[in-house]
């Protein structure tokens, strides 16, 4: 029982992380932009964000909770989000082939972000943990996460990153559902010569939409670092980064492009890919690390597949995915 | 930009509009790539000088140094650009036909592993029949690799991008699974066969080296070249590159002139995924081992960069992928000299980036034209 718990805790919080990357992804596909710049993102989130927070810790003497968590998330949602930017001014206003530059940006970042930790954070033993701000984002709810028995240990053992995760993955479906803008974006992502007929300005939201994008994903790379992985930095944990945020861009399709589904099937992500760590010795089954971590790419290919399959229009991506536009084509 | 704004009816507001230029000259079009290019090198110049103080001339004249200075960096600079050059050569037709086959750092995988699982079972053969084995069964594998996604994408219009992106993570797994199975106790594989040489490109020859013409390296290379104008001829020249163009333009006109789209797609990506296998078979015959991170060494990814570049062109792919190569390398041997001024290997991609998104910047000037409002079209 014991075992079991710990995997579900690893696995949701995990979950949670590559949820929020997904979260970004998903308001970027929505408006027809996809960014495959998605893993170098999330890295430049982490980067800026831990330089952020080390940086704040190291330089106060008594440093504040809040003010830690408005700086980490705004460096991290800042940097992506500029990263962002950089990915729409080629997609959009220079209309280059969004897989070209999105491959572009995720190796420009995961250099940005190694560089610039480097740069701006100096270290004689090579570990860099931000000690204070992993507290921070680690903290548990008071009182329910310890009168509760089973339920405190699996509902309410995480930091306030894995609630608001939540909240943000629901408003993200109103939004998207329910609000004029929201449904202004769609438009975008589903027929800009139609959407641009109606009046919407296409660039302006195709912009507005990857940028804030960006800067949520931006903000999961933080949350990665600073609750996933208990505040510590090293290089190799930009490599893990990289391969979480190609997690998350596998994620928006196993949710068939629609937020809500994310806050179930980023939890399926988390326990099929640290499985290999419990299930041997909760079944006695034994297999390899290598062999297990396929799992979650073998299910978003099915998923890919029978979302192909089904003619069923809104199991599908946003129509013009990939797709530039440009409004003299004909 | 004020793109959208400039068709709208109040004309007066927009001072730049935008339109689709119908042709260039080559000229213009090779100057504004120049210029790019230019760009590049002045901005990482920059870039370069703000952290280290090195100025823009002895920096390239180090760079210069750092890859040509001594034989060995000689080579891993040609090995690894042509390399590049292979898996951009091999995914030319697939993007050429609008397919976006952006697996190839998995077909390359695939294909070692098959080439090393052979090199490591069937050590017993002699050396001319073992190394053509890990030739066709590498060749075969990557094939295999590119091949099943193209046939749902034929049969079930799956999207490709995903798939095939999917793939790649499921290949370095696999990779990583025999590579650890294969390594033990050992802290790394370490080359394989070390003893006997069998599989390796030299026991074609009987394992000897020395001269200019038993190098491994200079076959690694030639044999890829080859590959290269192959490429480009049959892209060019043949009735298949000539079906490939068409289904890459429109489908309906293909479907109209009497062409199989699917055969065509389904014949191409065998050929590309083929070519990502040759590569590596070709890498784990050179390097005598294999593993998940350097392999293909990301230049799976960085080749879709250089093939949509060079507009396809194999014969361009050369240039391009030796300029990539250069700065990659270049800025790494300056991080060997600069590591404590904080310019460590990580900005090489930084510099690759700045480089990569000059360059794709300046397509957009190539293919359309900004018109800036004049006075006389105020009045």
């Amino acid at each position: 029982m014991g075992t079991l718990v710990i995997w579900i805790n690893q696995a949701l919080v995990f979950g949670s992380v590559i949820m929020l990357g997904a979260i970004g992804e998903t308001i970027s596909e929505k408006a027809g932009n996809m960014n495959l710049g998605t893993p170098g993102i999330m890295c430049v989130g982490a980067a800026f964000g831990m330089i952020g927070a080390h940086g704040y810790e190291n330089s106060v003497e008594s440093p504040n909770a809040l003010l830690c968590i408005v700086i980490a998330l705004s460096c991290a949602f800042l940097a992506a989000a500029i990263m962002g930017a950089i990915y729409s001014f080629f997609v959009v206003s220079l209309r280059v082939n969004q897989n070209v530059v999105g491959l572009v940006i995720t190796i420009f970042g995961v250099g940005v972000a190694k560089f610039f930790t480097k740069l701006c954070i100096k270290t004689t033993t090579g570990n860099i943990r931000a000690r204070f701000a992993a507290g921070v984002f680690g903290k548990k709810i008071p009182w329910l996460s310890d009168s509760l028995g089973i339920a405190s240990d699996i509902l309410f053992s995480y930091g306030f990153m894995f609630y608001v995760t939540i909240v943000v993955a629901v408003l993200v479906t109103l939004f998207l559902s329910k609000t004029r803008v929201g449904l202004n974006l769609r438009a975008v992502g589903e027929n800009p010569p139609t959407a641009d007929a109606a009046g919407i300005n296409v660039s302006k939201y195709k912009y507005l939409a990857t940028c804030i994008g960006a800067g949520i994903t931006g903000c999961a790379g933080i949350y990665c670092v600073l609750d996933f992985k208990d505040g510590g930095w090293a290089t190799a944990d930009i490599a893990d980064i990289e391969s979480y945020g190609w997690l998350a861009v596998a994620l928006v399709i196993f949710s068939m492009w629609k937020t809500v589904n994310l806050i179930w099937g980023s939890y399926l992500f988390g326990f099929f890919y640290w499985a290999y760590q419990y299930l041997p010795s909760m079944i006695g089954i034994s297999i390899s690390t290598d062999l297990a971590q396929t799992l979650p790419y073998i299910i978003t290919i099915i998923v890919l597949i029978v979302i192909s399959l089904s003619k069923r229009k809104e199991n599908q991506g946003p129509a013009s995915l990939g797709l530039t536009y440009f409004r003299e084509d004909r | 930009m004020n793109t959208e704004k400039s068709l709208k009816t109040d004309f007066h507001q927009s001072f730049l509009r935008i339109s689709k230029r119908d042709s260039i000259s080559q000229k213009s079009a090779w100057a504004i790539r120049a210029g790019a290019v230019l760009l590049a090198l002045v901005v990482n110049a920059l870039f370069v000088l703000a952290i280290t103080g090195l100025d823009p001339i002895s920096l390239y004249a180090t760079m210069f140094k750092g890859v040509f200075g001594d034989s060995f960096s000689r080579w891993e600079f040609i090995k690894n650009s042509a390399k590049l050059l292979c898996i951009a050569v091999a995914l030319a037709p697939a993007f050429k036909m609008r397919y976006w086959n952006i697996g190839g750092e998995g077909q390359v995988l695939m294909g070692a592993l098959a080439s090393t699982i052979i090199m490591y079972t069937c050590d017993s053969l002699p050396s001319l029949l073992l190394v053509l084995l890990m030739l066709i069964v590498g060749l075969a594998v990557g094939a295999l690799w590119a091949f099943i996604p193209a046939a749902f994408k034929a049969k079930f219009n799956t999207n490709e991008t995903l798939f095939t992106l999917m793939m790649n993570y499921i290949a370095m797994n696999l990779v990583n699974y025999y590579y650890n199975k294969w390594r033990g106790e050992k802290s790394a594989l370490g080359e394989i066969n070390s003893q006997s040489k069998k599989g390796w490109l030299s026991s074609l020859w009987g394992g000897n080296e020395d001269g200019f013409f038993l190098n491994e390296d200079l076959w690694y290379f030639l044999v890829i070249l080859l590959v290269s104008v192959l490429m480009y001829v049959y892209l060019k020249k043949t009735k298949h590159g000539y079906e490939i163009s068409v289904v890459g333009e429109s489908r309906n006109t293909a479907k109209y002139a009497g062409i199989s789209v699917n055969k065509v797609m389904l014949r191409t990506l065998l050929i590309s995924g083929a070519v990502c296998g040759l590569c590596g078979f070709l890498t784990v015959s050179n390097s005598h081992t294999i593993s998940a991170d350097n392999t293909a060494g990301g230049y799976g990814f960085t080749a879709i960069i250089v093939a949509w570049l060079s507009k396809f062109n194999t014969l361009t792919m050369i240039a391009v992928s030796f300029m990539v190569i250069f700065l990659q390398k270049g800025s790494s041997s300056i991080a060997d000299m600069y590591a404590r001024k904080g310019f460590d290997t990580s900005a090489s991609s930084i510099v690759t980036g700045i480089f990569l998104l000059a360059v794709i910047g300046s397509e957009f000037f190539i293919n359309y034209r900004l018109i800036f409002r004049s006075r006389k079209e105020e009045k």
